[in-house]
């Protein structure tokens, strides 16, 4: 991998790679006597093993021009991997959390097991540490293809995958810790977002920095997803993270809003997270990654246009949903309403443009599973948005808010939506970058996706049961007009419905895992190169001088 | 409108700079106002700041998660002001940097919960919450016990919510190490400190119950057992309402 880069660029990861190293060591100096010193020698540390790789590779020879002729996806492969290995642990994590409501004992009373400090571990772990890899790695790949442009150069992709890894390390470490913002989704501390937004700018220009060399006039639909979850997703983060640290050797920071603002502010960053993050990227990959499976076009060009403005414009009003009843002023909590049922207009042309685009290719669907997992997760799109709107109505909301009817409805979009669409993406994609001709098992690709099916349904209906149950107790009267039953009387009827959602948790890791498996195997296993790999290359230079790359 | 969309798709830059228009408008619209509207917040002028021994124990609370299953929001519904109490105000927060509205009840609201049990059930039930209530889905948090709690640097804390917009005198800042400790030790000569700074309803008392060291538990209790109390405003409402 490091053959790959120039000398130059070898030069310039290795100053970076010192720089991150010295503000590792930096933090840890000025930290001492705080958990900032902890997560300071993990960054020097992330950094010198980074060093290591590239001091082993940095006397091969200069890589061979012929590389302008290929697009450049050593970043894809490690992305995929890298996303693979924080899905199957931030599932594992995700069923023990489940567990511990079930059998609450399992703590071992260390505070780093316990409940609150795990669970944020696994809502990253999954949506960034899973998620966005995978966003990051299929969108390096979506990107070049669809421009028939090389990347702009070898450096930039690096430092944004790895140093995006580094975010989601210093996150996931940092809860065990207890180092939190307690902003749901941007729990991360002041530093860890401040580096974020780093990599971020890089994410960017790398994105538009291609597109300025594209060989295709137009810029087609996944891209502008792709790019509407960079620049919003900055957005967002930069806004709802503005904090002031205790000192500049605290972890600890303040935020700068408080209260009703602050609510507000967080919840307009923790919706359009899943809109920008959750949604607006994985559109980019099922726009791509569909079409290309089944051998069919997009179905409906106006209709792309549409959802993506709609989906672009209209989610960011949405939040408030979020606060319905509670003291944010009524206006505001009208408006979310109205544009989250609005909402349900582009969603739906979304997941039906993708269904529509499966006409004439369902006998695909039928006998490839990995096209199957693209349908699925296009029909818990659909679901997992009608339920969303259908929640988000002020009257709907007061059941369903404060119970487990929402987590039921973010594990629809979670595990139906967002991890079906990665998982028959990756599956897609991998015999692709490995110029392999086909995965190590078509067998296991089925079974992983009835595993990930019934995973899903199991989990999704044990929190519609016990969420509605316990909104109904909540409210319920007896004839004396008192409330007829006690808090705890809710938990104790919740209490098989947690179980029986850890199985169906335990259902989908399982599945993930298999997943791990077949994919390690197929790179692993030497295979014959598939000849089709040989057309899956960039326009030709017109003159050997257009070698030179952006920026030089 | 297809065949502007036709130009746009061609421009990348174009293409950039609508996204960000079109996707700061809902935000600018929402958001802003709350700022500038009067009435979003609620005047309290009875409402005071946390103490440092109870920022220390909010702290506490959202180092561990707690917020993940408690909200700190009662709705404006009926069988919530029946369950827990009268509605939360907006102005109940206003010092709250972050709010925990919380989003989630896997445990009860405890917008109120100040005042309801006695330190003694806190600690008893923090220790091990099946000790007390046996279906209790909420971790043992032992470790609070164990933990000394960290004091030296809580005038830096008060002086970074300052800086945020919290009222903290420069009294205050100066004292917060005394005030932490005297609050949890009253009859040691910083106690007095506290009630002359936060008020006279302030609650000093001897969190955990020991006297010779001062625990992460005696921080939580107290933030527990200032929960819905920083202001009257929230009671005085509903009773307006009443008459």
């Amino acid at each position: 991998m490091v053959a790959q880069l120039t000398a130059l660029e070898r030069t310039y990861a290795a100053i970076i790679l010192v720089v991150v190293i010295c503000v590792g060591v930096a933090m840890a100096v000025v930290g001492r006597g705080d958990l900032l010193a902890v997560h300071g020698w993990i960054v020097a540390a992330y950094g010198m093993a980074v060093m290591v790789v590239l001091l082993r590779g940095i006397d091969a020879s200069e890589p061979w021009e012929e590389r302008f002729r290929e697009y450049y996806d050593d970043p894809t492969r490690v992305g995929i991997i890298l996303s693979l290995i924080w899905g199957v642990i931030a599932m594992a994590v995700g069923v023990w959390v489940a567990a511990l409501l079930a059998w609450p004992d399992l703590t071992f009373d260390a505070a780093w097991a316990s409940f609150g400090r795990l669970r944020p571990v696994h809502t990253s772990g999954v949506i960034f540490g899973f998620g966005g890899n995978a966003l990051i790695a299929t969108s390096f790949h979506v990107l070049q293809r669809t421009t028939r442009a090389r990347l702009p150069d070898q450096l930039s992709p690096w430092f944004v995958l790895l140093g995006y890894n580094l975010f989601c390390v210093m996150a996931a470490t940092g809860y065990f810790m207890g180092m939190t913002q307690s902003k749901e989704y941007a729990e991360p501390e002041w530093y860890a977002d401040l580096w974020l937004v780093v990599v971020w700018v890089v994410y960017f220009l790398i994105y538009i920095r291609t597109l300025a060399r594209r060989r295709e006039p137009h810029i087609y639909v996944a891209n502008w997803y792709y790019m509407a979850f960079i620049l919003v997703v900055a957005i967002l983060h930069i806004v709802n993270n503005l904090a002031v640290p205790v000192s500049i050797g605290h972890a600890k920071s303040y935020a700068l809003f408080s209260g009703v603002q602050d609510a507000m502010t967080q919840w307009w960053y923790g919706h359009n997270a899943v809109a920008f993050f959750l949604t607006a990227g994985f559109l980019g990959m099922l726009y791509y990654y569909l079409p290309k499976r089944a051998g069919r076009p997009i179905y409906s060009y106006r209709m792309s246009i549409i959802s993506f403005w709609g989906i672009t414009f209209m989610y960011m009003w949405a939040g408030s949903h979020h606060l319905h009843y509670t003291a944010l002023p009524h206006w505001v909590q009208t408006l979310g309403m109205v544009f989250s049922l609005v909402l349900l207009v582009p969603s739906w042309a979304s997941a039906g443009n993708a269904l529509l685009t499966l006409n004439g290719a369902w006998h695909k669907v039928r006998d490839d599973a990995v096209l199957r997992f693209m349908m699925l997760a296009a029909i818990f799109y659909g679901i997992a948005t009608f339920e969303g709107s259908f929640m988000a109505i002020r009257a709907v909301n007061s059941l369903s808010h404060y119970t487990d009817w929402t987590v039921g409805h973010v594990h629809a979009g979670a595990l139906g939506w967002v991890a079906m669409i990665t998982f028959g993406s990756l599956y897609a994609l991998v015999p692709w970058m490995w110029k392999r001709p086909a995965l190590y098992s078509a067998k296991l690709v089925e079974v992983h996706f009835w595993l990930a099916l019934s995973g899903t349904v199991v989990y999704v209906f044990s929190m519609w049961n016990s969420g509605i149950i316990q909104g109904l107790m909540w409210r319920t009267y007896d004839q004396n007009g008192t409330l007829a039953y006690s808090f705890l009387d809710t938990l104790v009827a919740m209490h098989p419905y947690y179980i029986a959602r850890t199985f169906g948790g335990l259902l989908f890791l399982a599945g993930a895992v298999v997943a791990f498996y077949n994919v390690w195997m197929t790179i692993s296993r030497p295979a014959p190169i598939d000849e089709g790999a040989a057309a899956d290359l960039p326009v030709e230079p017109p003159a050997p001088r257009a070698w030179a790359q952006a920026g030089e | 409108m297809f065949n502007f969309h036709y130009r746009l798709e061609r421009n990348a830059m174009g293409l950039v700079l609508a996204i960000i228009v079109v996707a700061s408008i809902g935000g600018l619209i929402e958001i802003a106002p709350l700022f500038t509207i009067d009435e979003t917040v609620e005047d309290a002028p009875d409402m005071r700041v946390y103490t440092p021994l109870e920022l220390a124990g909010r702290n506490i609370y959202i180092r561990e998660g707690c917020y993940a299953c408690h909200s700190q929001m009662i709705r404006t519904l009926r069988d919530e002001v029946e369950r827990y109490g009268p509605y939360s105000l907006a102005v109940e927060s206003k010092y709250d940097h972050p709010m925990l509205w919380g989003s989630k009840r896997t445990g009860p609201d405890i917008a109120r919960l100040g005042g309801k049990y006695s330190n003694e059930w806190h600690v008893a039930h923090l220790y091990n919450p099946r000790d007390l209530v046996p279906e209790s889905k909420m971790p043992a948090y032992r470790w609070l016990l164990r933990n000394s709690l960290e004091i030296d640097d809580l005038g830096e804390h008060l002086a970074a919510m300052r800086a945020v917009g919290v009222p903290y005198t420069d009294e205050m800042i100066e004292n917060a190490t005394a005030d932490a400790y005297g609050q949890a030790n009253p009859d040691s000569g910083q106690a007095a400190g506290v009630a002359e700074r936060y008020g006279d309803a302030t609650n000093v008392s001897l969190f955990d119950g020991k006297p010779e060291t001062l625990t992460e538990m005696d921080a939580v209790v107290a933030y527990l057992q200032i929960l819905g109390r920083l202001t009257d405003a929230a009671r005085q409402a509903e009773q307006a309402k009443v008459e």
